[in-house]
């Protein structure tokens, strides 16, 4: 005979069903959410939560994002349902308009401040692994920058494949090798033969006759001067021995 | 806020458990049981923003969650209920098992359904006494009912319990 507070007591033992804390966590905000999106970058990862965009990822599947992103970030994660708002951002913000709030909470401040930099610089545009090192104000960590980058857990909206090696050259590239950055640049209109036929020949800097401007060779202030006015600069102490000062847009040395 | 956030994952993890069987002794089935749970915890969630810090610390969180989780109920059993049937386990469990497991959970899904069946003052005393393994003492306090009460009610629950169960008489 079964007695039938034993039974009861087994109904007391049930467990939560799979994923249970995570949807509640996710339904007060707590937990990010994520959904796949359809971009012209091809499928891509995104989650989200209350304070913005967490994380982002070309991953092969569902399963593979989910364990990168926590591990990555270590939160918990729901599936859930693409809000139309976000997808419209995702698409604003691929197309060079910046509109996405980001959640970057678990990242260290140095780590931080080097995404916040790296998102000024616009679509079409290249800057140099030191030059965001100079800009935060650790002009000698461009190392660290460098790590800082290729650890970035929200790739192609903050972009950190806009960022290049010093001597002109593409560098590596977190978000899917350096195939992918040449691929996303090109997509974003910089003429990288054009960049790298310059690096090869020492050139870092563009002059302008005119204004007596020099700039990075992508910085659109730059793009209009006339082809017989622009000179070449191999480094800063030679530009500003020609007589140019560096350019306020693009700021390829501190300005004095 | 931060701190509040910590407090009530940490709270989830630990009751997450608790708080689903208890509601799927007073829904019947699982799919109401978790919408019963979450909506237990969101309300708590809630709750907690408006608290002080001192008032948050004294919490006795196992009977206040209860509590709410009791409410929950009762405010949806005043709306239209949908009755679902399970036809079988289609939610993941969290250790999902071999036959003899599955066998075990239709048994005990098919008894919450008769404990939900109970008229909802027999449930309540039921499910917080021999569910959860309350004291009457602790389910006198948590439905705000005098003892004597209680163990009527729990007494009744048990009985109409076993009336459905082929007469059988177990002490």
């Amino acid at each position: 005979m079964i007695a039938l507070t034993t039974d009861l007591k087994r109904l007391g033992a049930v467990r939560a069903p799979a994923g249970f804390a995570d949807r509640v966590l996710a339904g007060v905000g707590m937990a990010d959410s994520y959904a796949r999106f359809e971009t012209v970058l091809g499928d891509v990862y995104v989650a989200w939560n209350r304070l913005g965009v967490s994380a982002a990822s070309r991953s092969a599947s569902a399963q593979d994002f989910e364990e990168w992103f926590r591990k990555d970030v270590g939160r918990p994660l729901e599936p859930a349902a693409a809000p139309a708002e976000l997808a419209e951002k995702i698409q604003d913000e691929l197309n060079g308009k910046r509109r996405m709030r980001f959640d970057l909470r678990g990242l260290t401040p140095f780590e931080q401040a080097v995404l916040r930099k790296t998102r000024e610089i616009p679509r079409g545009e290249v800057r140099p692994y030191g030059w965001v090192a100079r800009e935060i104000g650790h002009p000698a960590a461009v190392r660290a920058v460098g790590t800082a980058l290729a650890n970035n857990p929200i790739p192609y909206f903050i972009p950190c494949h806009r960022v290049v090696r010093t001597d002109g050259h593409i560098g590596n590239y977190g978000g899917g090798g350096p195939e992918a950055k040449r691929a996303i640049l090109t997509m974003e209109g910089v003429r990288l033969k054009r960049l790298e036929e310059l690096a090869r020949a020492g050139f870092r800097y563009q002059g302008v006759r005119t204004t007596k401007v020099f700039c990075y060779p992508t910085c659109h202030t730059g793009r209009h001067a006339l082809e017989k006015n622009i000179v070449w600069l191999h480094d800063e102490a030679g530009a500003r021995a020609a007589g140019f000062r560096p350019c306020k847009v693009c700021r390829p040395a501190a300005v004095a | 806020m931060e701190g509040v956030d910590h407090f009530f994952e940490r709270m989830v993890h630990e009751h997450q458990d608790r708080v689903f069987a208890a509601s799927l002794a007073m829904t019947g089935n699982r799919h109401d049981a978790e919408e019963v749970a979450q909506d237990t915890f969101f309300r708590a969630y809630r709750a907690l923003a408006t608290y002080s810090p001192e008032r948050i610390r004294d919490l006795k969180e196992r009977a206040w969650l209860h509590r709410i989780a009791l409410n929950v109920v009762r405010n949806r059993v005043r709306g239209v209920r949908p009755r679902l049937v399970e036809l079988n386990g289609s939610e993941s469990d969290r250790s999902p098992g071999p036959e003899v497991l599955a066998m075990e959970r239709m048994q005990i899904d098919e008894l919450a359904t008769r404990v939900a069946d109970l008229p909802i003052r027999y449930r309540e005393a039921v499910v917080l006494r021999h569910v959860r393994g309350l004291s009457y003492a602790e389910v006198a306090d948590a439905l705000g009912q005098p003892v004597g009460t209680v163990k009527a009610n729990v007494h009744r629950g048990l009985k109409l319990l076993r009336g459905d169960d082929h007469d059988r008489v177990d002490d």
